[in-house]
């Protein structure tokens, strides 16, 4: 039999030395494989006598363990030796810039008409549409706005270039939505109907295409005073900047009595705008309650029913809230201002998660 | 509507300031667009007393002053010839800013004499274009006072938007008294008494209606006046019509004006020497040409309103008068006409013609129809008291129509309607002050309206006077809670829809813009056209002329709009409606968007890649996605519209319901709208997916997944070119549905080894055993089962 403690020395001596991991698997192989010189040996030991047998068994067994040991050892000192070597070598430039993904973005008034159906939603008003092209019923005539009224003046109408009979035109405001709603729905309703409308008009501040957001609240007994608790509590919400004064003033529409204009505190200093507690007063809305006239002419007894309108632009909300100094830009599709003055996908208005970022 | 202080004053006695008074109007419901007092930009400017002038030693035209300003003597060089000893004049002080020229004044030496201020003329004081000569103020002008209090321009001017409704409030007297009503004051009494004619008018009037046309002109009152001079008009009625932005031309004229905005009583004079006969109103004077005082002719229609004399049409009523009977200096003799014509008709006069007058806004407004003989004897007791002469009785042409009517009001209103407590004695208390009428006590009264309120016809009308006079702000402010009974979900379907569909795209890299719902004709036959109803009659320019059948073209010339700005691959969409024709059934919402350039800008790692259909028809179908459809229902068809590339171009669609359109845009398209590829568009009809059926609860359907592993195998078929994908992963699917739950291409060749007009298809199916481990016996039935079903559908062949 061999001397163990040389061969113990040099299997040792090899495994160490072995330079990378086939190398060292060569080791293994050689030294405790099925013909390796352990393996080997330990066949060996049947020749022996039981008492010698045991004996060398032992110590067999011992260095099989060491050895075993030995190469895992070696193992893991390799592997990790190979990996600091090799992650010697891989870098990258990490200032690079990442592969683009192109942000979109939603347009403004996209999202503050959301921000006001947020906050009309959550006080129980429903969403309803009415279409772009209306006819002078709804538009005007139900309206108490009669043929040659004075405030058809104030309504520079497109119209549509119908054969004779029954006229079309582009809805001058969304208050013919109201009509619609009269018509189709029983009281007691809330509805709001934010939409596209139309005058023809063009210049700093008027554009042919506009929107507004169209309110209604009807049912028996809604008074003045809930008409500005829900209009002061919608433009606290809506501007976000904890308290806004608010003022009405009485005014003029054909399709309210008592009529008025809605004006919030603002404060201009250097030639900036900030809604808010300060010295000026601007218009944000006009409202009132349904005429009666109104309520007759779509067959509800105004003796029964009563209840508040309003009418908001966005355009106006929007570039008050978000300080857009210019009306004209909302419709020129300038891709640098779109992504300036838009949103992220993902912004929802929520009132509870906040209306705006 | 304009007015000054002083002139609000002769109406309302009251000791408000100009800013109490705006605050009250402006809460009256009368609305304040701004206060000016002239007097501020005047303030440096004092009155002085010229103690000597004399030539200047160096200068012809010069003169060098000695001027007392009320502070001390001051020498002054004078360029004006009018500068002279005793004269009273501006002074300017060194220092001041002349608002005229907007320069600073320095002290200065002029030709070797000393100049230390200046004596103004108009225009430096940038009351007028006069700078001729210096201002000479009156002799008793007090040295060293305001010269804007002399000059009366020490006097606020109020510039008011008055609404359709309050006809009475252009006058300045209408103003006053609602002023008066909410307490700022007393309204003064004018004296509109009777005056004894001295003769009977030699002039008559003839209203020649037939019976149903008489609404033209219910009533006409005229008078003769003779013997008038037709000077200027006193100083402080050209200062007031100046104020208000009005130029003072005579007397006779200026009576006219300041009536008008006095009383909201619009007036004319004739030149009684330049009539022939009596006068006559009537209808029908179509073709006749008028002379008008704008000094433009017009040519009037049969539905005008005209009143004329002997030789033909003389005024267009309520609307212009007329050169020829115009008064003049020389007038001797003139015809007062105060009258009452149809707003409708005045209005429709006025637009056709496009004339505006103050008396064509008032009368299109309705003008108080129970004042005109009051009306008549201001302006008579005006015209004796400025141009003298001698008055007839009056010539009365019709009556005063019937205006007065009762309107049954409860005081409890106030409350149920307006929201707001007020004893019913306040409510009296305002309407009367407004001066309607009320009758009777208790839960309800009567009230009647003054003639000059036609607007209140109603209980609500009454609410708002009283509110409105009480103040707004007294309302208190109820917050309103949710109603027990309000929808989940606020938002229409397809209001829903559209939000969904928003976001997935703008999550996609998309930028939403909003376009115009109009297009131009001609890019609207690029995209299929529209019918005539869908023409505007009045558009806003030739590009804007129709209503948009597509979402398409407005967002392509928004592309080219960006590109010319040197944006070269960009991404729009716009979500709204596109037009069929002009009924509301007419009107779809689409969510369209186009996609032009390359995938990205360049980059170090990766390279873009130009667009192409398929970019388009991943939006399509984000967006279908987006709306909750599932898109293994969806088929894609061929067959885009016309505006697409014809062979690489989709219909996305369900069964016989076409959802969508995919595509490059048709290079035809492309050149008529001066635009470059790579251009890939899409189009989806948010109206025209189907209804989302009513669902019980919110639970999902029950998590089955197996635990047997899954196989892939890959299979490449040779199919001839004109057979789709849709029909070779269609054909594997079915060859055994339950196992196979995926079948996608990942492979298309054409070219070296397949024949010409063939092409290769390359699929990879998975298999997805639900109740065993599949064996390679099990995976090689399939396989055989899929190339038979793929082979049979498609006439192809597995590729070797």
């Amino acid at each position: 039999m061999e001397d163990v403690g040389q061969l113990r020395s040099q299997l040792l001596a090899e495994i160490a030395s072995a330079g990378d991991l086939a190398a060292l698997e060569q080791v293994r192989v050689a030294t405790l494989g099925k013909k390796g010189r352990i393996t080997e040996l330990m066949k060996s030991l049947g020749a022996l006598a039981p008492e010698a047998r045991r004996a060398a068994g032992q110590v067999l067994n011992a260095l099989k363990t060491e050895l075993a040991d030995a190469i895992e050892a070696r193992r893991a000192e390799l592997e990790r030796t190979g990996l600091e070597t090799r992650l010697a070598t891989e870098s990258i430039d990490a200032t690079l810039p990442a592969r683009p993904e192109p942000a979109g973005a939603i347009h403004p008034i996209t999202q503050v008409m959301a921000e006001i159906i947020a906050i009309f939603g959550a006080m129980g008003f429903d969403v309803l549409e009415g279409p772009d092209i209306e006819d002078d019923f709804h538009n005007f005539t139900a309206l108490n706005i009669p043929p040659e009224h004075p405030a058809r003046q104030m309504h520079d109408t497109f119209y549509l270039a119908t054969a004779e009979g029954a006229s079309k035109l582009l809805r001058t405001h969304t208050s013919p939505v109201q009509i619609r709603a009269m018509q189709a729905l029983k009281p007691p309703y809330r509805i709001i109907a934010p939409g596209r409308t139309y005058r023809c008009d063009s210049d700093i501040t008027h554009t042919p295409m506009f929107h507004q957001v169209e309110g209604l609240w009807l049912d028996r007994a809604t008074h003045m005073g809930h008409l500005k608790g829900c209009l002061i509590d919608f433009v606290r919400r809506f501007f976000e900047v904890g308290d806004v004064p608010a003022r009405f003033r009485p005014s003029f529409f054909p399709f309210t009595e008592p009529s008025a204009e809605m004006d919030v505190a603002c404060a201009r200093e250097g030639g900036e705008l900030r809604i808010g507690a300060g010295g000026d007063w601007l218009e944000i809305l006009g409202c009132g309650m349904v005429h009666p006239k109104v309520l007759a002419n779509v067959g509800l007894d105004p003796e029964a029913y009563q209840g508040f309108a309003f009418g908001l632009g966005i355009e106006r909300a929007a570039m008050l809230k978000y300080g857009i100094p210019d009306l004209r830009t909302f419709f020129e599709s300038d891709l640098r201002w779109l992504r300036h003055y838009g949103f992220a996908a993902l912004d929802v208005p929520s009132l509870v998660e906040g209306l705006s970022r | 509507m304009k007015f000054t202080l002083s002139w609000l004053k002769d109406h309302l006695e009251t000791g408000a300031s100009a800013e109490e008074i705006a605050e009250r109007l402006t809460a009256l419901g009368l609305e304040v667009e701004q206060v000016v007092n002239r007097a501020d930009a005047l303030k440096p400017f004092t009155v002085a007393a010229v103690v000597e002038a004399r030539a200047h030693p160096n200068a012809d035209k010069l003169s060098v002053c000695i001027v007392d300003t009320g502070r001390g003597e001051v020498q002054v060089v004078c360029g004006a010839p009018n500068a002279r000893t005793g004269m009273k004049g501006v002074f300017a002080r060194a220092g001041t800013t002349i608002p005229g020229t907007g320069l600073k004044l320095k002290k200065s030496v002029i030709r070797g004499v000393e100049s230390n201020g200046m004596l103004c003329s108009e225009r430096e004081m940038g009351l007028s274009d006069d700078h001729e000569s210096i201002i000479e103020l009156p002799e008793d002008a007090p040295v060293g006072g305001a010269v804007a209090k002399v000059a009366g321009l020490d006097d606020p001017l109020f510039d008011l938007a008055i609404t359709p409704n309050r006809a009475d409030c252009l006058g300045v007297r209408g103003v006053a008294r609602d002023l008066a009503a909410a307490g700022l004051g007393r309204l003064r009494a004018i004296d509109t008494s009777p005056l004894e004619g001295g003769f009977e008018s030699p002039l008559r009037v003839e209203l020649d209606f037939a019976p149903e046309e008489g609404a033209a002109c219910p009533c006409f009152v005229g008078r003769v006046i003779r013997g008038v001079t037709n000077g200027p008009s006193p100083r402080w009625l050209r200062q007031r019509l100046e104020a208000i932005g009005l130029r003072p031309i005579s007397a006779l004229v200026d009576i006219t004006n300041y009536v008008t905005f006095d009383l909201a009583r619009p007036a004319h004079v004739f030149d009684m020497g330049r009539l022939e006969g009596d006068l006559w109103v009537r209808l029908g004077c179509g073709g006749a040409r008028l002379a008008a005082l704008d000094g433009k002719q017009y040519e009037l229609d049969d539905a005008m309103t005209a009143i004329g004399d002997e030789t033909g049409v003389l005024s267009l009523a309520g609307v212009i008068g007329g050169e020829s009977s115009s008064c003049t200096e020389d007038t001797t003799n003139v015809f007062l006409e105060i009258a009452t014509f149809d707003p409708v008709r005045t209005a429709a006069t006025g637009r056709k013609l496009g004339i505006e007058t103050d008396a064509r806004y008032r009368f299109e407004r309705g003008v108080d129809p129970a004042a005109l003989i009051t009306g008549a004897e201001s302006a008579t007791r005006m015209i004796l008291e400025f141009c003298g002469g001698e008055a007839s009785r009056l010539a009365i042409a019709g009556a005063e129509p019937d205006w007065r009517r009762r309107i049954t009001f409860r005081p409890s209103k106030i409350a149920s309607l307006g929201g707001l407590n007020l004893d019913p004695g306040t409510s009296r208390r305002i309407l009367m002050a407004l001066g309607f009428g009320v009758e009777g006590e208790g839960e309800s009264v009567e009230v009647s309206p003054p003639s000059w309120r036609a607007d209140v016809e109603v209980e609500a009308d009454l609410v708002e006077e009283v509110l409105r006079v009480h103040g707004y702000d007294a309302v208190p402010a109820v917050s309103l809670s949710r109603p027990e009974e309000a929808s989940a979900c606020v938002l229409t379907p397809s209001l829903r829809r559209a939000g969904w569909v928003r976001r997935a795209l703008a999550a996609r890299g998309m930028v939403e813009a909003i376009t115009w719902s109009f297009t131009s004709g001609s890019d609207a036959a690029l995209f299929g056209g529209v019918p005539e109803s869908l023409r505007i009659a009045n558009p806003i320019s030739a590009e804007l002329d129709v209503m948009r059948p597509c979402v398409l073209p407005n967002l392509l010339r928004a592309v080219g709009r960006n590109v010319d700005r040197g944006i070269e691959n960009l991404a729009l969409f716009e979500v709204g409606p596109q037009f069929a024709d002009d009924t509301p059934e007419g009107e779809l919402r689409v969510a369209g968007g186009v996609r032009r350039g390359s995938t990205g800008p360049r980059h170090w790692a990766e390279e873009a890649r130009a667009l192409d259909a398929f970019d388009a028809k991943a939006d399509a179908v984000a967006a279908l996605e987006a709306c909750g459809l599932r898109t293994e229902a969806l088929q894609t068809k061929r067959d885009a519209p016309g505006w697409y590339h014809p062979g690489r171009s989709g219909v996305l669609a369900l069964g016989p319901n076409t959802l969508g359109f995919f595509g490059e845009l048709h290079p035809g398209v492309l050149h008529e709208m001066a635009l470059e590829g790579p251009l890939v568009g899409f189009e989806v009809f948010l109206d025209r997916l189907p209804e989302r059926k009513a669902r019980k609860g919110r639970a999902r359907a029950p998590f089955k997944v197996s635990d047997y592993p899954a196989v892939e195998r890959d299979f490449a078929f040779v199919v001839d070119d004109a057979v789709t994908a849709a029909a070779v992963i269609g054909a594997a699917k079915s060859a055994e549905r339950k196992l196979i739950t995926e079948v996608t291409p990942f492979d298309l060749y054409r070219g070296e080894g397949i024949a010409a007009g063939k092409k290769s298809l390359a699929i990879a199916v998975r298999l997805e055993p639900m109740d065993h481990t599949l064996t390679e016996a099990e995976i090689e039935a399939v396989a055989k089962k899929i190339v038979a079903s793929v082979v049979k559908a498609t006439g192809g062949s597995l590729r070797d």
